[in-house]
């Protein structure tokens, strides 16, 4: 007989690596892993101002990713100073304040582990239904936009010469990713959370003909990873987040060590 | 005369203090080829994209026909590995299609047999030849060209030139490229455009390799040179029947007095500046 907490965990990891699967192939081909990180590490000051304002700290953390999704889109729209170096002014400097806004929390014992490394065993039902509706909307908006998406990816000029709204896309994939990172945390934590997006994606690469091959894929292989992870936190009592995301690492290894073999065994 | 698919209005473009668009005016109609060409870094590639909407000029308009369909080929296409991605899968990047139909159209443009092929192994002739079988999918009313042949060796690049030309004549699109390869350009061109951050001169390739203002940006003899060269082709399209560039003057006349060609009248006119020839 299965524990509550057990199933509830396996949902609640299984749903969140179908969801990230397609979102992480994106950051793998956008080359955006970076811009995964920063996300992550702004969700613990909306840790602190839900915390502090009396909100869930879920929407805390999902609302502070998205303005910093949105910061972050008109920050890119100037030139003199890089990309990277406004994801890492934008990450470090939320994340202190974070840091620092949580010390004014009085009267609430945080387990700051939990948010920096996940803790999927603790999934509620609110949970739950917050990954089940959120992941079902962000991918529901990925699938709708996915060819023109696609089509910007592949080739910017090609897609605004053919009348693709290009930055309007962007944007709202910026604000998608936020809205998966934001509801992730939970799960895997502020430090590995892009690990379970881009580790299955870039194991699918090995056996992906098409975009479509590798954004499925990767759901699956997040799906093995976290099934993998939950079974070895189970039997050997390791931390889950942090197992998830060596099982990932894993299957990366095993895929790219089967690869050639089936390659060669195909043709 | 009908109203022009797209077209630019004294369009100004500075990129910080260097002027890269001084008051061009171009228009495309329906049908004709136009092609642009200019030394590198005349901002040809600017140009392109400014009418295209990807680059937005400081001053000036670009008016667009309602409806009008664009195909694009971009100068080059650098899909990363990371992004596995078939030939068949890149047909269908902006618009879904039958396998039949991108077969029906790399069958077009030659190249068939790569379908399944990853579109990271292709050759540079490849690649171009699966972009231009891209944009057939799309049945555009403009074709928009950044210099199609490159890495194309050179039999492929004749080869790309008459095939860009079939494919004016069967979707009766206009078509837009920007060319290197000025010899085989004269032949298979409407209109060219000698564009130097300005238009130096514009008209049928008869009329813009006689300008003065052309001569000097390509220097004489490669002029001349290319002047044997269409001579050649003119001759190999009186033979077949039509002429290309529909000039108007006898060219088996002009034929008999190959050598001396550049002395003669052709009782064309040329404008000077950037006028259009009549």
């Amino acid at each position: 007989m299965m524990d509550d907490f057990l199933f509830r965990a396996v949902l609640g990891g299984v749903l969140l690596a179908v969801v990230c699967g397609p979102f992480g192939a994106f950051i793998v081909w956008r080359r955006m892993a970076f811009f995964g990180d920063m996300l992550a590490h702004t969700a613990l000051l909306g840790v602190a101002l839900g915390l502090l304002i009396g909100v869930d700290v879920r929407i805390g953390m999902i609302a502070t990713c998205l303005a910093a999704a949105l910061i972050l889109a008109f920050g890119q729209r100037q030139s003199r100073i890089g990309n990277d170096t406004v994801l890492g002014m934008l990450a470090h400097s939320t994340l202190a304040l974070g840091m620092v806004a949580l010390a004014f929390v009085q009267g609430v014992a945080i387990d700051l582990m939990a948010y920096l490394f996940g803790d999927i065993l603790a999934v509620n039902a609110a949970d739950i239904w917050l990954l089940g509706v959120g992941g079902a909307f962000a991918l529901g908006i990925l699938t709708w936009m996915w060819r023109p998406l696609l089509a910007l990816t592949v080739s910017p000029e090609i897609a605004a010469a053919e009348s693709i709204p290009v930055e309007r896309l962007r944007l709202i994939f910026m604000l998608l990713m936020a809205l998966v990172i934001g509801m992730a945390i939970k799960i895997v934590g502020v430090l590995l959370i892009t690990a379970l997006l881009i580790v299955p994606a870039a194991s699918a690469r090995f056996f992906a003909r098409t975009p479509e091959q590798m954004a499925i894929g990767a759901g699956m292989f997040g799906a093995a990873a976290v099934l993998a992870g939950i079974a070895l936190s189970w039997h050997v009592d390791t931390p889950a987040g942090p197992s998830i995301v060596i099982s990932a690492a894993a299957i990366f290894i095993l895929s790219a060590g089967f690869a050639p073999v089936m390659r060669k065994f195909v043709s | 005369m009908t109203a022009p698919l797209i077209e630019g209005r004294d369009l100004v473009l500075s990129f910080g203090n260097e002027r890269v668009l001084d008051q061009v005016s171009l228009a495309i109609h329906p049908g004709e080829i136009i092609t642009l060409i200019g030394p590198n870094g005349a901002g040809k590639s600017t140009l392109v994209k400014t009418l295209l909407g990807l680059q937005k000029p400081d001053h000036g308009e670009v008016v667009r026909k309602r409806g009008l369909t664009i195909g694009y080929v971009p100068q080059k296409l650098a899909i990363d590995q990371v992004l596995p991605m078939t030939v068949k899968r890149f047909l269908t990047l902006t618009r879904s299609a039958s396998r039949a139909e991108c077969e029906g159209v790399l069958g077009q443009v030659g190249a068939g047999h790569v379908i399944d092929a990853q579109m990271s192994q292709l050759s540079g002739g490849e690649t171009q030849r699966v972009m231009l079988a891209r944009t057939l999918l799309l049945r555009p009313n403009l074709l928009v060209l950044d210099e199609p042949t490159q890495g194309v060796d050179v039999s492929g690049q004749a080869e790309l030139y008459r095939l860009i030309e079939d494919i004016r004549r069967d979707l009766g699109c206009a078509v837009l490229m920007i060319s290197h390869d000025l010899h085989l350009v004269m032949a298979k061109t409407d209109q060219v455009v000698c564009f130097n951050r300005h238009v130096c001169c514009h008209g049928q390739p008869e009329t813009v390799r006689q300008h003065p203002e052309y001569r000097s940006l390509f220097g004489v003899r490669e002029a001349d040179a290319i002047g044997i060269y269409h001579h050649e082709h003119d001759h190999e399209h009186d033979l077949s029947g039509h002429v290309v560039g529909g000039c108007g003057h006898d060219h088996s006349h002009d034929h008999s007095h190959d050598h001396h060609h550049h002395a003669h009248d052709h009782g064309t006119t040329v404008k000077e500046g950037a006028g259009t020839h009549q």
